[in-house]
Parts: C-alpha cells; sequence; structure tokens
C-alpha cells in the first residue's frame, strides 16, 4: 500500500508541472506583464515607465520562458516561470500581485468560510440524497418513481443562480427568516449559513437522486438482493443493509473525489451570500488579473484533486476487502 | 425515516433558535441594535491604504477618514470650493523669475521660474492612538525592534497592546512627498509630479540607484509647522493636488514601523494599516468581509460647517451647523458583490444608504410634470430620501484623428464627424439606457466645473439649434446631418465611387444588455447611410488598441482628479497624445491653436480672460469635433430619513464625519419592517407529513405482504 501510495505522489509530480505550464500558458496568451501591470496600476496617467517599474519591482521584467541574456542554467531560472513556478512546489504561494498581500495566510483565513457552506451543504446533501433516492428505488416503476424522476430533472434543470436569488427573495426578502446574505464567525455564523445551505441541497437534489437511484437500482437487481428476499429480508432490509453497502464503491468514488475540492468555495454562491470564502478569492482574483493568486488556486486544486483520488483508491480497500494495491 | 425525522427536529428547532433570536433576518449582532453606526457596503476589496499608491475612488471612501492632506473642499458648498482642513489658510503661491525676482500672482506663466507654496499647519493636531508611537518608559519607541516571538498570533494592529501618539508637524508631510518619489512604491502620479516639483525627478533616480541621502530641493521643512513646497513652473492646480491624499502626512515611525522583517511577514504593512490624523481610524480590516471604522480618540475638535449652497439649509444640511464632529462612533463597511442583495438589505434598513441600479431604477425613481426625480412611492412610505448630482465626469465617443477614413482637420473631415454626431442622438440613449440619469454635454466641461456655460452661450452650434420660444437647445435635424455628410464627400453615406462608408466602433460592450445599444448606434448612423461595425473586445485588447492608435471610434470617459477646466481639456492637448506619446489623448487630436490656447489657459487663474479661452478651445473642440460629446453621469443616492447631514460630493470623500444616525428610529423602523413570516413554513410542513402518510401505509403494507407470503412460503412447505 505505501509503495502505492508513494509511487502515486511520484506520479503527481509531472502533472502538478503541467497544470502549471498550462495556466501559465493561458493566462500569458490572454494577457501580457504589460497589460496586467496597467491594469493593476489603474488607468490615469500611468506611463510605460511606470508600467516598467512595476514590472521590476514585482519580477514580471524578465523573459516568460527563455532568457537569451542569460548564461548557463540562467536561460530558463532567469525568466518569470520558474521564478513564479519552483516555489509553488513547496506550497509557497507568495504575495498577491494587486496587494502585495500573502497568499497562504489569506487562503488559511478563507478557506474556513468556504468550509462553513460547502461541508454541512455537502453532507446534509448527501444525507437527503441518498435517502430520497432509496426511497424512490423502493418505489420504482410506481407513480412515486416517475413524478421523483420528473422533479429531479426539473430541478437540475435550473440553474443554480434561480434558486440563490429565489431564495433570498423568498426566505430572506418576503419571509423574513433568514438574512439575505453575510457572514461572521463563531455562533452568530449560524444565521447567515442556513440560507446558502438549504439552497445548496436544494439545487443539487435533482442532480443527486438522480446518480444514487441509478445506483441502487443496479445493486436490487443482483442475485445477492434476490438471495436475501429468498431468505424472507423485508424490502426496507434488502435496500438499508443490504443494497446500501454494496452501493458504497460508486458513493464513495463520487464523495471522496469531492471532499478536498470543498475547500475551494462555491464562486457564485459565495458572491452572492457575500461569504468570504475561496471561491470568492478566486473570482477576485481572475478579474483582477492578479496572477499570482490564480496560479496558486490552480494549483491546490489540482494537489487536491490529485489527493481526492488517491484517498478515494485508498477508500475502496475498507469497503471492498477483494481490493489490494501491490 | 428516522433521519428524516430527525432532519425535521433540527428544522423545527432552528427555526425556533432563529425566532427567539428577535427579528431572524437581522445580519448584525442584537447588541449593536441602538448604536449610532452608519452601515453601508463596498462591493470591491480596497488594494491600497498607502496614499502614496492609492487612487482609486474605492479606497478614498476609507483613508479620506483617516488621512489629511493640508487641504479639504467644503462639505456642502457647489461648486467646490478648497479650503483648509490641516493647513491655517489655502496656500497662495509666491512666483519668483529666473534671477530669484518675486513675481506678481498674476505673471505670464513664461516669466516663471518658480513658484512657491509654503503651508503652515496647525499646532495640536494629534495621530490616532497606534503602536507605532508607543514608548517604554525610558521613552524609547516599544514596537521598533520586533522578533518573531514578540508578534507571534498578532495579525491586526489592535492586537498590538500598547498605542502612542505625537503631533502632527511638517516633517512629516515633507516625508511623505519624499515617499512618493520613491519609485519601489509606484505612486501613480509620480509621473505627474516630476514634471512639476523641482528635483523630483533626480531624486526618483537617485533612489532608484539605491541612493538613499540625494538631496530634494522642491522640498523642505521651515519650521515645526512650516513646510515648503517648490515647482518649476507656474501651475495654480497644484493646491488641488494638495487636498488628495497623495499629499497626507506619513509619520516616519510608521513607516518604520511597518518595515520590520517580522511586520512584513505578518501582512501587517502601511499599505493595510493607515496612520492618520482624521476622525476615524480602522479597527477591524477584513477586506474580504468587512472594514470597520471607529472615532478617533484623539481628533481634535472640529465643527460642523454653518454655511453651504441654496437649498442647503431647507434640506436640513445645517441644523447641525457649529456642532462638534464627528456625530457616529462607528462606521461598518460590509462587502457586498452583488446587487439584489444589497439593494434588497437597504430596503430593510440594514444598511443606511445604497446607489441605484437600472434593474431597479423603474421601482425606485418616478419623474414628475417637469422632468425632474422623485423617490417612487414604495420609497417615499418608507420615508426614503433620493438625492442627485452631477458628477464630474466627461463621457464621449472619441475618433482617431490619425485615421485616413474619420480623422484630419479639413473642412470635410470636420463635416463628416460633425454629421456623425447629430445623428446620434443622445438625448434618447441617455433616456433608453441610463433611465435619464445624465445630461447631454456640449464640450468638455461638466456643470460645476469653471469654464462650464449653461444656455445658448454654452451650447455646440454645430449640433444644436437654440430654440428661443422654449430656451432649450434642439439637435439639427437629421436632414442637416445628411447635407453635412454630402458636402464631407458622402452623399447617402457613399463616397465619389460609390463605395458604402463603412466605420468601426471599438468597443467592450461585452454584456447582453449592450447588444441594443449597439444597436441603437447601428441604426442611428444607418439613417445617414453609414455602416457601423462593431469590433468588440476584452479590456486588454482594447487598451492596446487605443494606446497604438488602432481603432476609427471609441467610447470612454473621464472623471476629473480635481474640479478645474485644465483637468479636462488637457484630454485633447496634442502633446498628450495616447497612439504618440503615452498621454490621456486618446483622440490624438493635435490642432496647433488648441494646444496654443491650453498652454495660456492651464497656469491662469479663473477669470474672465480664462473663461475666453476657454470658450474659444470649446469653440475649436465644437467644430473639429474630435469627440462625440455624449453625457456627464448624474449620480442617483438613496438614503433613509435617519441617515442625517448626507450630500453626495464626487470629490472630497472624507465625509463620515458629517453624518448622523438616529439610532432610535432606525431600531424602530427595523423591527416594523421585518417581522418574520412563519406561517408558510407550517403549511408545507403539514403537506410535507401529510404526504409522507400513504407512503408509510404502502410500505407497510408492503413488508406486511412480503412478511404474509414468507409465512405462506414456510406453512407450504412444512
Amino acid at each position: 500500500m505505501l509503495t502505492y501510495i508513494i509511487r502515486r505522489m511520484l506520479y503527481a509530480i509531472p502533472i502538478l508541472i503541467g497544470v502549471n505550464l498550462i495556466v501559465f500558458f493561458l493566462f500569458f496568451i490572454v494577457n501580457s506583464p504589460d497589460q496586467m501591470a496597467r491594469k493593476i496600476l489603474g488607468e490615469k496617467n500611468i506611463t510605460q515607465a511606470d508600467v516598467d517599474n512595476w514590472k521590476k519591482q514585482n519580477g514580471y521584467h524578465l523573459p516568460l520562458f527563455f532568457n537569451t541574456e542569460a548564461s548557463g542554467g540562467g536561460h530558463f531560472t532567469e525568466t518569470i516561470f520558474f521564478q513564479k513556478s519552483a516555489k509553488l512546489f513547496l506550497f509557497d504561494f507568495g504575495k498577491s500581485d494587486t496587494n502585495n498581500i500573502d497568499i497562504t495566510s489569506q487562503i488559511s483565513q478563507r478557506m474556513w468560510a468556504s468550509l462553513a457552506i460547502a461541508l454541512p451543504t455537502f453532507l446534509v446533501g448527501l444525507l437527503v440524497n441518498i435517502t430520497v433516492s432509496m426511497i424512490v428505488a423502493y418505489y420504482r416503476a410506481t407513480y412515486v418513481d416517475f413524478w421523483s424522476t420528473i422533479v429531479a430533472v426539473m430541478v437540475m434543470s435550473i440553474s443554480q443562480l434561480f434558486y440563490i436569488i429565489g431564495g433570498q427573495w423568498l426566505f430572506g426578502k418576503m419571509l423574513r427568516l433568514s438574512p439575505i446574505s453575510g457572514y461572521d464567525s463563531g455562533v452568530d455564523m449560524l444565521k447567515f449559513v442556513i440560507l446558502p445551505v438549504v439552497i445548496g441541497i436544494i439545487s443539487g437534489i435533482g442532480g443527486g437522486i438522480r446518480f444514487y437511484r441509478t445506483i441502487f437500482l443496479e445493486e436490487v437487481n443482483r442475485d445477492y438482493v434476490r438471495t436475501a428476499r429468498a431468505k424472507g429480508v423485508s424490502e426496507a432490509g434488502v435496500l438499508f443493509k443490504h443494497a446500501l453497502k454494496n452501493a458504497m464503491i460508486p458513493i464513495l468514488t463520487n464523495v471522496v473525489l469531492a471532499i478536498p475540492l470543498l475547500f475551494m468555495g462555491s464562486l457564485v454562491m459565495e458572491a452572492f451570500f457575500a461569504i468570504p470564502g475561496l471561491g470568492s478569492f478566486t473570482i477576485e482574483a481572475i478579474q483582477a488579473q492578479d496572477f499570482a493568486i490564480v496560479r496558486s488556486m490552480v494549483y491546490l486544486a489540482s494537489v487536491l484533486y490529485i489527493v481526492g483520488l488517491l484517498l478515494t483508491d485508498i477508500s475502496y480497500t475498507l469497503v471492498d476487502p477483494r481490493i489490494r494495491f501491490g | 425515516m428516522k433521519l428524516l425525522k430527525h432532519s425535521y427536529l433540527i428544522f423545527l428547532l432552528l427555526l425556533i433558535f432563529l425566532i427567539s433570536c428577535g427579528v431572524p433576518n437581522n445580519p448584525y449582532p442584537k447588541s449593536e441594535q441602538d448604536e449610532e453606526i452608519y452601515y453601508s457596503t463596498f462591493d470591491e476589496e480596497p488594494k491600497h491604504f498607502d496614499p502614496a499608491v492609492s487612487y482609486s475612488s474605492d479606497e478614498y471612501t476609507f483613508i479620506q477618514q483617516i488621512y489629511e492632506p493640508p487641504l479639504r473642499y467644503h462639505y456642502l458648498k457647489r461648486p467646490y470650493e478648497l479650503i483648509p482642513l490641516t493647513a491655517e489658510a489655502v496656500p497662495q503661491p509666491r512666483y519668483y523669475d529666473t534671477d530669484g525676482k518675486q513675481l506678481s500672482s498674476d505673471v505670464p506663466a513664461v516669466s516663471v521660474a518658480r513658484a512657491v507654496y509654503e503651508i503652515r499647519i496647525r499646532p495640536g493636531i494629534m495621530y490616532q492612538p497606534h503602536p507605532c508611537f508607543a514608548k517604554d518608559e525610558s521613552g524609547v519607541l516599544r514596537y521598533h525592534d520586533l522578533t518573531k516571538a514578540d508578534v507571534k498570533g498578532f495579525n491586526e494592529i489592535k492586537d498590538f497592546p500598547m498605542t502612542g501618539t505625537r503631533e502632527l508637524i511638517a516633517a512629516d508631510y515633507v516625508y511623505q512627498i519624499k515617499r512618493m518619489a520613491d519609485p519601489r512604491l509606484a505612486c501613480p502620479i509620480l509621473s505627474t509630479l516630476k514634471d512639476y516639483i523641482l528635483g523630483m525627478e533626480a531624486y526618483a533616480a537617485a533612489l532608484a540607484n539605491g541612493q538613499e541621502e540625494a538631496a530634494f530641493p522642491g522640498v523642505e521643512v521651515v519650521d515645526r509647522y512650516t513646510y515648503r513646497v517648490i515647482l518649476k513652473a507656474k501651475y495654480p492646480q497644484f493646491i488641488y493636488w494638495l487636498a488628495m491624499p497623495f499629499f497626507s502626512p506619513m509619520p516616519k515611525e510608521a513607516i518604520d514601523f511597518y518595515s520590520q522583517p517580522v511586520m512584513k511577514e505578518r501582512n501587517i504593512t502601511i499599505d493595510r494599516f493607515p496612520v492618520g490624523t482624521g476622525a476615524y481610524r480602522i479597527e477591524t480590516l477584513l477586506a474580504h468581509k468587512e472594514i470597520v471604522l471607529v472615532k478617533n480618540e484623539n481628533f481634535r475638535v472640529e465643527r460642523y460647517p454653518s454655511g453651504g449652497e441654496p437649498g442647503d439649509r431647507e434640506a436640513g444640511l445645517l441644523d447641525d451647523a457649529w456642532e462638534t464632529i464627528p456625530f457616529i462612533p462607528k462606521v461598518v463597511y460590509k462587502l457586498e458583490k452583488e446587487y439584489i442583495p444589497r439593494w434588497n438589505k437597504f430596503l430593510q434598513g440594514y444598511y443606511d444608504s445604497s446607489g441605484i441600479s437600472s434593474d431597479t431604477f423603474d421601482s425606485a425613481v418616478t419623474f414628475n410634470d417637469t422632468g425632474d426625480p422623485r423617490a417612487s412611492e414604495a420609497l417615499k412610505a418608507k420615508h426614503i430620501v433620493l438625492r442627485t448630482s452631477v458628477e464630474p465626469t466627461t463621457v464621449y465617443l472619441a475618433f482617431n484623428m490619425l485615421d485616413d477614413t474619420v480623422g484630419g482637420y479639413t473642412p470635410e473631415k470636420q463635416k463628416l464627424r460633425q454629421a456623425i454626431s447629430i445623428a446620434l442622438d443622445y438625448e434618447e440613449y441617455i433616456e433608453i439606457f441610463l433611465n435619464g440619469r445624465g445630461i447631454v454635454s456640449h464640450s468638455p466641461l461638466p456643470p460645476g466645473i469653471f469654464g462650464y456655460e449653461a444656455g445658448e452661450t454654452g451650447i455646440n452650434p454645430y449640433i444644436y439649434d437654440w430654440d428661443a420660444s422654449t430656451n432649450r437647445p434642439v439637435r439639427k435635424s437629421i436632414e442637416a446631418a445628411r447635407q453635412l455628410l454630402a458636402e464631407a464627400g458622402y452623399p447617402g453615406g457613399q463616397d465619389s465611387k460609390g463605395n458604402p462608408l463603412i466605420v468601426s466602433f471599438d468597443n467592450t460592450w461585452n454584456s447582453a444588455g449592450a447588444t441594443s445599444r449597439l444597436t441603437w448606434m447601428r441604426n442611428k448612423l444607418e439613417q445617414l447611410g453609414i455602416t457601423m461595425e462593431s469590433r468588440t473586445t476584452d479590456y486588454n485588447r482594447f487598451r492596446d488598441k487605443v494606446k497604438n492608435g488602432n481603432f476609427q471610434i471609441i467610447f470612454w470617459g473621464w472623471h476629473a482628479d480635481y474640479p478645474d477646466a485644465e483637468n479636462f481639456l488637457f484630454l485633447l492637448y496634442g502633446p498628450n497624445s495616447k497612439a504618440l506619446r503615452d498621454g490621456e489623448n486618446a483622440a490624438n487630436y493635435d490642432n496647433p491653436e488648441y494646444n496654443r490656447l491650453f498652454e495660456t489657459m492651464k497656469n491662469m487663474e479663473n477669470s474672465p480672460e480664462r473663461l475666453t479661452r476657454i470658450r474659444e478651445m470649446n469653440r475649436l473642440l465644437q467644430r473639429d469635433a474630435p469627440w462625440v460629446f455624449v453625457y456627464h453621469p448624474v449620480a442617483f443616492g438613496l438614503s433613509h430619513q435617519w441617515l442625517k447631514n448626507s450630500k453626495p460630493s464626487a470629490l472630497g470623500r472624507g465625509n463620515f464625519k458629517y453624518l448622523r444616525i438616529d439610532a432610535r428610529q432606525r431600531a424602530e423602523s427595523r423591527q416594523a419592517w421585518n417581522q418574520p413570516i412563519v406561517w408558510p413554513l407550517w403549511v408545507c410542513l403539514g403537506l410535507l407529513i401529510l404526504g409522507t402518510i400513504p407512503a408509510a401505509i404502502t410500505i407497510w403494507k408492503r413488508e406486511r405482504q412480503t412478511k404474509q407470503a414468507n409465512i405462506a412460503d414456510e406453512a407450504s412447505e412444512n
């Protein structure tokens, strides 16, 4: 197992270099360092000398990939790509380009706000989705199944933005049951978190039901279920005890892969509810052309995704004794 | 099923908990209910609070409460009037010739070799409490030799247990001007100031080479409370710069304090935590969530103004005349990126003031018979007050004067641009796309700026006729525009060879609503037979096109730094060409006559002679038409009745100290407007329970059938 984990971690290195290279390439296709500088310095009274000065102060005066004026290894190390990327592998994200703030401290501060929304949405949503899916599977081929499927498809088809604005209007404005937006720490957080969590669960329930219903229907038609029924196990017992346990592999694939990315937050939800999380952090950086933050967030998401895949593989061994990694 | 039952229970408990908290949609702690706190919003994180770097109106909202340059704009008077803030008086420049002989104040600019501004600040002004001033028992600065262990766990200034203060002195202003020359700070006005302040360019170059002790003769301390700034030329607009945060005082102790490596490591910098003498200081800085300002305990005694412009007394803006300010002890700004939640929270009474977006304009504003805007009935019912003000901003369509088709200075080219200017009916545009929030412009100068003229003398005679019966300008007819186009060599929109006239419009109008604006423009030009090609792109590409002069027509605007005609008319000064010299003249207009007039006008005091020059310049612009003069925006602001003394000010933003809150009235209104409505939830819950009963019965029946079948099977086997 340990060998497997080490091997997978080594595989991650070229993947991360590749991701970093692609981000760098894409970013600088759209923006040149001059354009970054002009965006950050503002519109008024900015001269080329100001732009050149900003680039020098922030390390964007070097060539992008290859420095013809340097010698030896300097051809590659005296470049923006190397200077800005090398430290990422040590998780040193450096300072933001727009306001010189330490990115690591921002991530560690904002992560909790993202988790405050994402984690309960994920856990309660999972619970609701699995429970409702099992009930729908229990009533398969009846009008309950039929109407549940139709409602689920309808719910899936509507944009999350509609749920957000509708939820704020209904619960915040009309019924006045929760603050329309905002965030606070400690116990006060609760009143701000409820509405986005409820909206998150409702907007995700359509896809969740469709996905888990398919899994459960696949399971209830297997031989072991027939055997259980033949042995006199009740229909609920078949579903909740036997089918649920055996459906764990596809559920785990879905769940464990999602867990690390919960840290990254939700772009739309955080913007509308004024949640100071990592989702809004990323979108602000993209709008401000803050390459340092964009690069760091994409890198972090890649690392978390790789970790998620690894955890998924490891979790298989926990739920299915037949699986072993060499 | 147990889980479902439990979730109902959890939901009910949460509901009971929230309702027991009082008004459950109140986003603020109950303890703040009766406090005189001003609540507002910001929609973008401020990036810089260092006055040498900050150059954004969003940031000025905060730093102008904290930093105090020597001058400010009068809070109530319009047109904007400069008055002393920390200075004893508005400085009058002394002019000298090359021999050092003093000249009179009305001397022509060419004779002036030096302009000296001597600024005397008032004694006794104290800085806010700040750890950079804290001293130990022996009088040594306590926090100027910090180690990592000393600041362990510190993230904000308020984490430092000890603070101190000291008196504001002239050296602090001099120190700040020197800071602006530091290339490491990238001060956005350095390139402008270098052209005026004596020795600044050489000093900046020396700093770039690491010569920290280089001389800077253009700025000097005269005595403890007086400093001097020496300019290389006559530049009357310099006093306006003295009202901007760039020229605020900076105590050296603060920079020494923040420059310690351990402080930089912890992101505790001058760019985040200002040190000022203003009415407020930052208490909490979580730019991704909220910014809280509290009253500066060391703020001097300052009085609310006793005079304003006509109408201010009737509006209640002088009710607090001579009262000691600030009134509000605390200001809370929340980050709200989206307009809809921000607007709804304003209507609920949780924000004290708000702007108006196009989406809510129709429900918020109505117009009376004379076209004056009023708050809608729904807002009036909540006693919400609407205030409008014309912004010191000009919005324009610029023709690229270097372009072969739309540029040039021949009478034909002038007529082509005049024809386009007539066809683009911006009265209609303002009505359709801006809900009337703008006034059509006839020159670059907006109302309130010296040189702006209303009435017949101020109209653009190439585009408008004056209707004496209504006393209003009337846009020339489309037939007149067609005639001009024909005289320009494009009868019916075709050249002599019969080729259609096609013009390209470069823009960044990417949003969904932009399509209708582009269609409007296209339709207007089609009336002349001109085909308009829209070239929509992202802002980076757009900016590059403008910089390289690679466009025909663009849509752009300018918000004034200071209320002087020079700050608008320089946008068309030839040597400021964007494409040729990286200046602000996007149209690349270069008329020697205009340039000559500008050079003489810019250094003149406001006078009839200056007005004559400005008129001449405007006439040249109206004839040459390098711009289509589009509009000056009108800002619409709403505030609740409990917010007193609120008056919009586009130039002076250090206004929190004048505001007053009636906290009791606010608490009562919030309570009345935000009573929760719970019954729909109980109905939903009841329906849910009712809905589960048939399902539960079915399950019970199925289970029973299975059991009976098993019993029957067992019986048959036996």
